[in-house]
């Protein structure tokens, strides 16, 4: 919305002058801007406060008298004991990554090949499978983590998986599956028919006309999948807190609120700085990819 | 002898397959769709389905890390409905902590979007940093509320003793997660902030399908601001609302993270849900039984919404905007 009173070329040669924006309905403008500062410093200031918190020295952060709202300068300690003293780089952000990626590709196309039955194929008991999915999507992860203990060790009978990341791995996409699957399907359904019929009489198979029609056409509703699975899987805590307690396979949520809060005196210093750290790739990663996350939210809640 | 299984070989022949098209019939024309849903269901029973049911028989049985389990009928419900009084009290925290924060959320995720409905420069910044919260790891960003609440390096307890004008009333310092009350609302505050993402950005959705030309009417017929949400917004919001305030609610009584991060279930077990009170009792005391028949609690619960929830979904559908 400009101030200024600008012309605007319409058509064949004619001018549309937009005049100028009279000064009430600017204030009022500048009335919202005003209104959403708050919500934005509520939504900000933890993490805020843990980036000032990680550059500050020790001595700086037991400071009491001074404001705790400012650094004086910049410390790199608490990031160097992290890296040297702490297994946080080497094994937990390493787990971490091999966990996401892993439970990413298995939960996203298992959830393809499931949504693409549920939006498109004709078979008996497809509703039924529909309101399967939407149900185990709803199951809380409190109702089932005390039973897949149980299933691990029974598995870890035959192939050891308990205190390893695989755990994870193969628990994960219980809660990604139902949620990448509703997704795709809502998504799915937004592609017309008429473009896969085409493509069966070209003579493709089914999977050909899914990997080469459907699959290009769903690009962003699979991103949106994608970036979901990474984000849950990497936030993920009540799962690894109860499967994993070997210190070397312990994913960064873990690792940080298990191994760096010690006894009764808290290093705030380098626990800030693993949060932040921890943090920061999903931040970034959302910062990049942010109207996927926009539009999956909406999906997953509203289709 | 010759001529008959040739006939009956011709016969099945004429038909592409007749046992195929006899399937076809009767599970529809699409049979690969099984193959299709084979991987998503294979992982559903043997990691949903099939814990779900062990839940149901630990919760009967009298299982104990490392001893074998045996059926005790419905002794374990017995025991924590009629003699243990934590649980009781994590009822009520369960109810009053799902009634404060999906209340808040509602209220505040309603109050953000339309705001940010209304601007058009800075969209993306504005956008982008009220959802932060969101997707966030919850775990690291309760860690940095719990150095913000902690009593020693509290920022809220710093500003009310050394900024004015809040150092001239004289408040504080609040020990935020050492009392009862303070720290019920401290999780409930960190939930809220947590979940207002999630309404605002569904909620923000639901206003853009609300056609235009309503609002335009309205203005013509001289309606105000507040009259035009009070009988515009708010009738046509109403399904997004209620849908999202389901969901809202059974994610917020699963509520896990937060609560162990700040309080673990504390003061004085003041703050527990039944996540955390699950897992005290299925993991640190090792009674799976109990554990189980804790969260179990949240099934019935749950299943109310869901039927609640797919019967909206079908009637939303059946006349859309």
């Amino acid at each position: 919305m400009s101030s200024n009173p600008t012309t605007i070329t319409i058509g064949d040669g004619q001018e549309l002058v937009v005049n100028k924006v009279p000064l009430w309905r600017r204030r009022k403008a500048a009335a919202n801007y005003i209104a959403l500062l708050p919500y934005v410093f509520f939504a900000l200031f933890p993490f805020y406060i843990m980036f000032i918190t990680s550059i500050k020295t020790d001595q700086e952060i037991n400071n009491l008298g001074q404001s705790p709202f400012w650094a004086t300068g910049i410390a790199t300690e608490h990031y160097v004991y992290l890296a040297s003293n702490t297994s946080f780089f080497q094994h937990w952000f390493v787990n971490t990554l091999i966990v996401t990626v892993a439970v990413t590709i298995i939960s996203v196309s298992i959830g393809i090949l499931a949504a693409y039955a549920l939006a498109r194929l004709r078979f008996r008991g497809v509703e039924v499978f529909g309101v399967a999915v939407f149900i185990t999507y709803l199951i809380p992860q409190t109702l089932l983590f005390i039973p897949l203990i149980d299933v691990i060790n029974t598995i870890d009978d035959y192939v050891p998986i308990r205190d390893t990341y695989w755990s994870l791995i193969l628990t994960y996409p219980t809660f990604l599956i139902p949620f990448v699957t509703w997704l795709l399907m809502g998504y799915f359904k937004t592609i017309p028919v008429e473009v896969e019929e085409c493509a069966y009489l070209d003579g493709c198979s089914r999977l050909g006309a899914l990997f080469r029609v459907v699959l290009p056409m769903a690009i962003p509703g699979i991103m949106c999948a994608i970036l979901f699975s990474i984000t849950l899987s990497w936030n993920e805590l009540l799962y690894s807190l109860v499967f994993i307690q070997d210190e070397t396979a312990k994913t960064i949520s873990v690792g940080v609120i298990t191994e760096l809060i010690r006894g009764d005196i808290y290093y705030w210093g380098s626990l800030m700085a693993a949060c932040f750290i921890g943090a920061l790739p999903i931040i970034m990663i959302y910062g990049f990819f942010m109207d996927y996350f926009t539009s999956g939210l909406t999906a997953g809640a509203i289709k | 002898m010759v001529s008959v299984p040739n006939v009956e070989r011709a016969v099945a022949a004429s038909p592409p397959s007749s046992f195929r098209l006899r399937m076809k019939k009767r599970v529809g024309p699409d049979i690969d769709g099984y193959g299709f849903m084979l991987p998503a269901i294979i992982v559903m029973i043997s990691l949903v389905v099939y814990p779900f049911c062990l839940a149901i028989w630990f919760s009967v049985s009298d299982a104990f890390v490392g001893e074998p389990a045996s059926f005790i009928g419905l002794e374990n419900f017995i025991y924590i409905l009629t003699e243990d009084d934590i649980f009781i009290e994590t009822i009520w925290n369960t109810l009053l902590f799902a009634f404060w924060s999906v209340l808040f959320k509602v209220v505040l995720g309603l109050s953000c979007a339309l705001l940010l409905q209304r601007i058009l420069k800075l969209r993306r910044f504005f956008r982008g940093s009220v959802l932060l919260p969101f997707v966030a790891p919850t775990a690291l960003s309760t860690l940095g509320w719990w150095l913000i609440l902690d009593p020693t390096y509290s920022h809220i307890n710093w500003v009310l003793a050394n900024m004015w004008p809040f150092s001239t009333f004289g408040y504080g310092p609040y020990n935020f997660l050492g009392n009862p009350t303070l720290a019920m609302a401290s999780v409930i505050f960190v939930n809220i902030w947590r979940g207002i993402p999630f309404f605002i950005i569904t909620i923000l959705a639901g206003l853009m399908a609300i056609p235009e030309h309503l609002y335009d009417a309205a203005e013509i017929d001289g309606a105000s601001t507040w009259r035009k949400f009070r009988s515009i917004t708010l009738p046509l919001l109403r399904p997004v609302l209620a849908i999202i305030i389901l969901f809202s609610t059974i994610f917020t009584l699963g509520e896990f993270n937060i609560i162990y991060v700040l309080t673990r279930g504390g003061p004085m077990n003041s703050t527990h849900l039944f996540s955390t009170y699950s897992f005290m009792y299925g993991i640190l005391n090792h009674e799976i039984a109990l554990g189980a028949a804790v969260a179990l609690f949240l099934f019935p619960i749950l299943v109310f919404i869901v039927i609640f929830l797919l019967r909206m979904v079908r009637r939303d559908t059946s006349h859309e905007l």
